[in-house]
């Protein structure tokens, strides 16, 4: 087994630093440190319970929601650590979007629910904001199907639809990273595909941090993967070289398919 | 297995089912008519409301509804007092516990410390349970007075020169009246409003509140944008069954209401409602038209709440159409 060499990351956009994380007593993250790289697609993969949604959920800070649920060591964004407690939660989510496994459009109309984000932060004319909700549906490649019906409610749209409504929301109000969390593992092939597609395209304007079940589709869409296995980073490396020539014999089992 | 073995299954089969097929039969008929119990007798006591109420309409007309007279000794009879007192309190009653049960059930949900969870919704649900005359006697005892002395003066301080309310604040601080009256039911509708509240806020998903929550949302921003219109219906529910209770409530309003029949300004004046009027009267009531008009003002107290629940129905299924849920 070749011993893999860590990839060398030159414009990190998040450097996360002997992160541990807790929930209660149990440690569910021990000891994690990588870099993610600016307009590139991070992949973390590994079977249920490892961590890898964990991780990405202390990027944007979301544990802070749940008492008893804490995060030590660093995760360096703009060379300030994300995971102080000075850190305005807020404007870092503003900065970091997130989308979830399955779609979540708010109770509201396909419209509203990417001007509502917007106008959080930005104070614009309702032309502008015209103009800003077709950029994000343009960008999430949905305006074309919903452009006629943009009052209804987001809640007729269908799961595919749906999720790809909610990375319109999201890079509606411009971030610089979007976590996705496991966004395709509730959509048939097709809206998969779709999705698939659309991360391609929205890695040259955004740094994008994918949680999947799916192997392949961290082989097919990711630059960076990371493997993890009971809240530890087992290897992080160019995707192809995980894939291809994987320095840890768990990575290999794993990506081979022979546990997990 | 010999063919008559064979054929004897069959039949005891068929048997099986047909036996089966009855006792659905039997089953759906008599849950049926369970229900078709509750229809009879909301239209029975409808009936009868109206027969024993007719001799009153046929005296007074439809401006019984509307005439400001109720004189035992002259006979003659009005319900607009009653259903002013009836209508005022419950109105003022429900602009008191809408805000503080909103709040109540925002910090259960969303901000309240895990441990204090528990204790506080089973107070809140006790607080539920205590019976009305209980709220009663200490409306009339102790906090009538204690409204008489120490909020009553400074709220005629503060508001009574204020034009257009100021007549609200005007009179004698004599503690029992109509204020008095919405605010020991406001107390009284606040835990029901509440739990049902909390209730519902419970029932948004978890991450509908996180996707909120990752747009970098306030709890606040979260609270009106997602967890309040996710919600809606079960909230107006809320405000509805609440508002149904303070209409029909009867023993706490008639100890602190001052139980007078006539329409003053001031909410610091004695009043009435339907409810009290009713107590307060039936036991020496003569036959005639006095009970006849006891018992219009249960007819008209059974259809404000008819309308009342209409009414919500109508906005529920409005706001439902509205936003495509």
């Amino acid at each position: 087994m070749p011993d893999q060499k860590p990839p060398v990351i030159e414009n990190a956009v998040l450097q996360v630093r002997d992160l541990d994380f807790f929930y209660g007593d149990f440690r569910g993250l021990k000891n994690v440190s990588l870099d993610v790289a600016h307009k590139k697609v991070t992949a973390f993969i590994g079977p249920s319970g490892c961590g890898k949604s964990t991780l990405l959920r202390t990027f944007n800070r979301m544990y802070d929601l749940y008492p008893g649920q804490r995060a030590e060591g660093q995760i360096l964004f703009h060379g300030k650590n994300l995971l102080d407690k000075s850190q305005d939660v807020n404007l870092v989510r503003a900065k970091i979007g997130m989308v979830f496994q399955k779609p979540t459009p708010f109770p509201m109309t396909i419209y509203e629910n990417i001007a509502f984000g917007v106008r959080l932060y930005e104070r614009m004319s309702k032309s502008e904001m015209d103009d800003r909700v077709e950029w994000a549906l343009n960008k999430a490649a949905l305006w074309g199907e919903v452009k006629d019906k943009l009052n209804q409610s987001g809640l007729s749209l269908s799961g595919g639809q749906q999720q790809r409504l909610c990375i319109a929301r999201a890079v509606a109000v411009r971030p610089e990273i979007v976590l996705l969390d496991e966004p395709t593992s509730a959509l048939d092939p097709i809206s998969t595909a779709k999705i698939e597609e659309l991360i391609n395209e929205l890695k040259s304007d955004y740094t994008i941090a994918i949680v999947t079940h799916n192997m392949q589709q961290a082989a097919r869409i990711s630059d960076y993967t990371a493997f993890m296995y009971l809240g530890e980073l087992v290897e992080f490396n160019e995707t192809g070289t995980i894939f291809m020539r994987p320095g840890k014999k768990q990575t290999e089992d794993y990506i081979t398919g022979r546990f997990g | 297995m010999s063919e008559r073995d064979a054929s004897g299954g069959i039949d005891l089969h068929i048997q099986q089912v047909r036996r089966f097929r009855l006792q659905d039969v039997l089953f759906h008929y008599s849950t049926q008519l369970f229900a078709f119990v509750v229809l009879a007798a909301l239209l029975g006591i409808l009936v009868s409301l109206t027969i024993e109420a007719w001799p009153s309409f046929q005296a007074f007309g439809l401006s019984f509804l509307w005439t400001n007279v109720w004189s035992v000794p002259d006979d003659q009879y009005g319900a607009l007092a009653a259903i002013y007192g009836t209508v005022v309190t419950s109105v003022i009653a429900l602009v008191l516990a809408v805000p503080i049960s909103f709040g109540i059930a925002l910090f259960l949900t969303e901000t309240c410390p895990v441990w204090l969870r528990r204790p506080l919704g089973t107070a809140i649900e006790l607080l539920a349970g205590v019976p009305s005359i209980v709220y009663g006697i200490w409306g009339l005892f102790i906090f009538a007075p204690l409204f008489a002395e120490h909020i009553q003066p400074p709220l005629q301080a503060a508001l009574g020169d204020v034009p257009v309310i100021g007549g609200w604040f005007a009179g004698p601080p004599i503690g029992v009246g109509i204020l008095t009256a919405s605010i020991v039911l406001a107390l009284m509708v606040i835990p029901f409003i509440a739990s049902v509240m909390r209730d519902v806020f419970e029932t948004v998903p978890d991450v509908l509140k996180e996707s909120a929550y990752g747009m970098g949302c306030t709890t606040w921003e979260v609270v009106r944008n997602i967890v309040l219109p996710y919600t809606r219906v079960g909230v107006i529910g809320g405000i509805m069954l609440g508002l149904g209770r303070a209409l029909g409530e009867t023993m706490a309003v008639t100890f602190v209401i001052g139980n007078a029949n006539r329409i003053v300004g001031s909410l610091f004046a004695p009043g009435t409602s339907i409810a009290s009027t009713l107590a307060n009267e039936f036991g020496e009531a003569d036959p005639g038209l006095h009970i006849a008009s006891l018992f219009a003002l249960g007819l008209i107290l059974f259809v404000i709440s008819f309308v009342v629940l209409a009414i919500s129905r109508w906005l529920i299924s409005r706001s439902m159409g509205s936003e495509g849920l």
